[in-house]
């Protein structure tokens, strides 16, 4: 049974390219440019699939985005969960499933690229159907930057799967020139297999372009899968067409129950035929094109079941001419099958709203149509209002998009000659005379097609069977009426009530249908009861493509300090602080951590050791305002600061508590430059330049930043003296002449440096500043000059452990947002004699001076080899207590002091200073460990070795 | 040698690790480095009666059209804010440093920032495209001239974009140095798709 339903000629799949693919284990072939769908429907295979809830067979009901039944997992090339057979591009070698209404995801990273382009235009039409071709057409003669995206494989839209007749000429013959047309324009953008999926405000639109796939394995493996174009429209034309509606019924979810115009673009795209033997139910006349070009194309067209009471007599006589039994004022009740459908009942409608005694039929194919829903998806995610037009039963647009319209079939305007009007004149509409004058007038012989019934639910249905209004879902009327039987009256409750819409389809064959059974239950108008929200996707988009290029090496921005590959080559480990790669320790060969650590923290405390710190963040600050200005951040005195000196400061936010530290260099009159937290390098950059612009305006001052510009290397130990010393012949090193907190500038190996007598670690130490330019080279004469004295890198842990045994607080590690400089025990470098500044007048705050707030304390383990777990909770009793236990406070900090051969922490204990020397109790793994309270300060208390 | 000759010698820059990578590049684009720029940050507010005296020391009428720029030999003045400016010159003697200090004399502040950033030149005939994968600006030529200066994100790094002819094919993009390594990552890896794509040949 290979392409049986195949017809021999005709459709737009090329017979010269067979592919080979394979369905739940059975090989098929189909041909290039077939879907899914269309090579199974080829091979005469409906049943694909099973419903998630109950497990009945399910099959292929549309052809296009709009099923909710024919859901696949593609299990290679690489698996990918939860596809409509419709919307799969067939090519070789392609293996998939059917699903049970559940998919699985990879259990391995997906190779495939996946990207994005921002794009820009004064034109984006979404759909390449004949509205949507004749706007972009319009607006490329009009010489405007144009995007046209449509989710095909190839232009034309509904002209694929039809029989028009533009200008005496088959309508692709005119599509082929639009499309030749439109390349040559240097400034459209043509995609096809792009799908616009959201629509946003100001004229930004995404579009997800399947580029590769439909290649198999010719795609070039570095070409992009799937691209999401972001694109900014001065104005968005909506040419997405319509969609056929279903009408509910008994059993109306048999494979083979297809929507009429679905089975004829099988027909004429892909020369498939749906079935052997068919009958339509209908509510309208467009559908029964379908049942004449199946009839033509040798499908036994058994009956047309029409629910309206007349049909027109060109209708009739197409019947007639292909000997075809019409029942007007009929419906289908139901229909029976095992596997797929194989007999469908007609029945008459009576007056009073009910089903007559049904007739049986067999059948294989069960054509349904009733009516159609302009795709206004994009239009109502721009915030385009819908009204509910009775004549045809749908929610069309009832405005234009202030930059924007929907056009055709969108627009409820089904004929063609409307379509190609619509679009070009929405292209005149949003480009003005130019475009005006290149609109074409095309000669269409549009058939009048008589009103349509509207009709949501077949009378009876789902009292005896099922009748399912949301296939995927396998949600029915009976539970659409279960819902408004327990008071919900709107359609969004009824909707998460049910589920009805919330499948990977969102409803696009369920949605008015359920508006139109609540209102008939309610008996309300549809149009007071409205329709769901449209919400972005339009279609299922992969996390994978939303990502695109954003994961690995690329997933956030990775920032490198100017000695990274110094670092690197040395075997350094790394690690992040916030998005900086910062050398965390240097292992020599078979060295643990510990180890590492242990040897660069015995460096700086009896030799000599230097670290990176360029990751520091750096102000530059000038002007008349200068000192002011940091007088009112710091909570300290910073216009005092005599030129060629630094001090240590604290900023506060209003609420007074501790933001950020740095120390503050005086420069020159009216220039400082500042340093802050890594962290909060931008920040404190934001926070100064808004309390400047905002409160403070009457300063003049200049904030730069200058964090790269500068490289930062701090040369600690007692031997660090004699390293500047080397560096800087001419420079007198000795204490009294280069004392704590000042600085100097200096040359070294040629290069200026400024150096400033600042520590963070207790030791006498430098820190050298050189420009970004310059810094290997003063890196690498800095490593020379210590070479005799064992200087040794070391990283950030090793700084972790220097600063706290000297009680120095990492703002952000051993503080949050709710601890004041007081807190810190550092009232110290909080001013009494300045007026204000930002933080003061929270001090007085009762609640920042009551005695048992959180204080930073030491914490030494009674056992000295317990290293405190960062984070553990600070209790008073040596037994856990029944829950809820008291917490006094929590370990901020906590390491190994090779210096002191113990282990130490620093926590934040509530009233913790009027505790040194109790002891309290760390949980570790359910067991207390007692602890003794101590000052912060567990080296070098009386601070002996600052100066050497 | 003097000691200003080893310290040139001695300079090394962020993407100087990327100049191989960036050479096997597509033909329809080309990146490059350009290093050692000497930059300064600007800082004046526009109403200043400084800016006639920095205007004749620039050589230029300084900018004050947002996301503008001005040439003037070699020297290149772009505007970053209301009272910013990058002025960037290749030579490294000093003298537009101390000119431009004269000459704002105590209205502003001139800042060397040459360590602070560097600039990638990201040029030829699908540089355009190549920038879009990143970068919302519209770069067209219809829409966006020679002069042009933009400050924006590429990719995820800040970068200011500079528009150097009315083709769409010749910009400068100046990042903080920090971020230098990933943007040149994010480039080079852009252009993979593009390896096998006739246009970009």
């Amino acid at each position: 049974m290979t392409n049986s339903f195949r017809t021999s000629t005709g459709g737009r799949v090329n017979r010269e390219l067979p592919l080979s693919f394979q369905f739940d284990g059975t090989p098929y072939s189909g041909y290039a440019g077939d879907t899914l769908a269309s090579a199974l429907l080829a091979n005469g295979k409906h049943d694909i699939a099973s419903s998630i809830k109950f497990g009945r067979p399910r099959g292929v009901f549309a052809a296009g985005p709009e099923d909710p039944s024919g859901v696949i997992q593609i299990e290679e090339p690489f698996p990918e969960p939860m596809l409509m057979a419709s919307t799969v591009e067939l090519y070789d070698g392609l293996v998939a499933s059917g699903l049970p209404g559940q998919g699985w995801l990879a259990d391995r990273p997906d190779p495939a690229r996946y990207d994005a382009v921002h794009h820009h235009c004064d034109l984006l039409v979404v759909g390449a159907g004949p509205a949507g071709l004749s706007a972009a057409l319009t607006g490329a003669r009009a010489g405007a930057r144009v995007v046209l995206v449509d989710s095909l494989s190839e232009a034309g839209g509904s002209l694929l799967g039809s029989t028009e007749v533009i200008d005496g000429r088959p309508a692709l013959e005119w599509v082929e020139s639009v499309t030749a047309e439109l390349d040559e324009h240097p400034d459209v953008l043509h995609l096809q297999r792009a799908t616009a999926f959201g629509c946003y405000d100001d004229g930004f639109a995404l579009a997800l372009e399947n580029r590769t796939d439909h290649l198999g394995g010719a795609a070039d493996p570095d070409d992009t899968r799937q691209r999401v174009w972001r694109i900014r429209a001065q104005y968005l034309v909506i040419a997405t067409g319509a969609h056929e509606r279903p009408v509910v019924f008994n059993d109306n979810d048999r494979p083979g129950i297809m929507l009429a115009a679905s089975a004829r673009t099988f027909l004429h795209r892909f020369g498939v035929l749906a079935g052997g033997r068919a009958v339509l139910f209908t509510t309208n006349d467009s559908a029964y094109a379908a049942a004449f070009d199946l009839s033509d194309a040798g499908v036994t067209i058994v009956a047309v079941a029409d629910s309206r009471a007349q049909v027109s007599e060109r209708l009739q006589d197409g019947c007639v001419r292909r000997g075809i039994a019409l029942h007007t004022g009929h419906v289908v009740s139901g229909t029976d099958g095992d596997r797929r459908v194989e007999s469908v009942d007609i029945a008459a409608l009576t007056g009073d709203n009910e089903v007559g005694q049904a007739e049986r039929v067999a059948a294989d194919l069960l054509l349904v149509s009733g009516g159609w829903n302009p795709a206004v998806h994009l239009f109502s995610q721009a915030r385009g209002r819908l009204r509910y037009d009775d004549g045809i039963g749908a929610f069309v647009p009832a405005e234009d998009l202030e930059q924007g319209r929907a056009v055709g079939a969108a627009a409820g305007h089904f004929g063609l000659a409307d379509a190609l009007r619509d679009g070009a004149s929405a292209a005149a509409a949003a480009l003005g005379p130019t475009a005006t004058a290149a609109v074409t007038e095309h000669q269409v012989d549009d058939l009048v097609e008589a009103p349509s019934a509207v009709l949501w639910s077949v009378p009876g249905s789902g009292e005896t069977g099922m009748a399912f209004v949301d296939l995927q879902r396998d949600a029915t009327t009976q539970d659409v009426l279960r819902a408004v039987g327990a008071g919900l009256r709107s359609v969004e409750h009824v909707k998460r009530y049910t589920t009805i819409g919330t499948g990977l389809d969102q409803g696009k064959t369920s949605g008015v249908v359920t508006s139109g059974i609540i209102a008939d239950a309610l008996g309300v108008g549809v149009a007071e009861l409205g329709v769901t929200t449209y919400r972005p996707p339009y279609t299922p988009v992969a996390f994978a493509a939303l990502a695109g290029r954003n994961r690995g090496q690329l997933l956030d921005p990775v920032r490198l300090t100017p000695t990274h590959v110094w670092a690197l080559t040395r075997g350094a480990e790394f690690e992040n602080v916030g998005q900086w790669k910062r050398a965390w320790y240097f292992p020599r060969e078979g060295e643990s951590m510990d180890g590492a650590v242990a040897r660069e923290c015995r460096a700086a405390r009896e030799g000599v050791a230097f670290m990176d710190g360029s990751t520091l963040g750096k102000i530059d600050v000038q002007g008349p305002g200068a000192g002011e200005l940091l007088d009112r951040i710091y909570t300290n005195m910073m216009s005092t600061l005599k030129v060629g000196r630094a001090r240590y400061g604290v900023m506060c936010g209003a609420d007074g508590m501790v933001v950020d530290d740095g120390t503050v260099i005086r420069l020159a009159d009216e220039h400082f430059l500042l340093t802050t937290t890594t962290g909060n390098a931008a920040s404190v950059l934001e926070t100064m330049e808004e309390w400047l612009q905002t409160e403070w305006p009457e300063l003049r001052v200049h904030l730069t930043s200058v964090t790269e510009h500068w490289a930062t290397f701090p040369v600690v130990g007692p031997k660090s003296r004699e390293v500047i010393a080397a560096l800087v012949p001419d420079l007198d090193v000795s204490n009294d002449a280069f004392g704590f907190m000042t600085w100097r500038d200096a040359e070294i190996a040629g290069v200026p440096v400024r150096i400033v007598r600042i520590s963070f670690s207790g030791e006498l130490a430098y820190e050298v500043n050189v420009s970004a330019w310059h810094a290997m080279a003063v890196w690498r004469a800095i490593a020379e000059a210590g070479r005799p004295h064992g200087i040794t890198p070391y990283g950030t842990e090793t700084m972790h452990v220097l600063r706290a045994e000297k009680g120095f607080p990492i703002i952000g590690q051993d503080t949050d947002a709710t601890m004041t400089p007081q807190d810190l025990g550092m009232s110290w470098v909080v001013s009494k004699k300045k007026e204000d500044f930002v933080g003061k007048r929270s001090f007085t705050r009762l609640e920042n001076q009551r005695e048992d707030r959180k204080q930073l304390v030491g914490l030494l383990p009674q056992d000295p080899s317990v290293l405190l777990p960062e984070g553990g909770q600070v209790i008073e009793t040596a037994d856990l207590p029944e829950a809820p236990v008291r917490m006094l406070g929590h370990v901020t900090s906590s390491y190994h002091s090779a210096t002191s051969g113990c282990t130490f922490a620093l926590a934040v204990v509530r009233g913790g200073r009027d505790r040194l020397g109790e002891t309290l109790y760390v949980p570790m793994n359910g067991t207390p460990v007692p602890v003794t309270v101590s000052d912060t300060v567990l080296y070098d208390k009386e601070g002996a070795r600052r100066d050497g | 040698m003097t000691a200003d000759d080893v310290a040139v010698d001695q300079r090394v820059s962020p993407l100087e690790l990327w100049r191989a990578e960036f050479k096997a590049l597509p033909a329809g684009v080309r990146l490059r480095e350009l290093a050692f720029l000497t930059q300064l940050s600007l800082r004046l507010v526009p109403e200043s009666p400084a800016v006639a005296a920095v205007s004749e020391a620039l050589g230029v009428a300084l900018p004050l059209e947002p996301c503008s720029s001005a040439v003037a030999g070699e020297v290149t003045v772009l505007w970053l804010g209301p009272d910013e400016w990058l002025v960037m010159t290749p030579t490294g003697d000093g003298e537009t440093e101390r000119n431009l200090r004269a000459a704002v004399q105590g209205h502003g502040a001139v800042i060397d920032v040459s360590g602070q950033r560097t600039t990638v030149s990201v040029s030829g005939p699908r540089a355009r495209d190549l920038l879009a994968h990143g970068c919302s600006i519209d770069l067209h030529p219809r829409v966006n001239h020679a002069g042009s200066c933009v400050q924006t994100h590429l990719a995820k790094a800040g970068v200011a974009i500079w528009t150097r002819d009315d083709s769409g094919t010749d910009f400068w993009v100046v990042v903080r140095t920090s971020f230098a390594d990933y943007l040149a990552r994010w480039l080079v890896d852009a252009c993979v798709p593009h390896r096998q794509d006739p246009q970009w040949q």
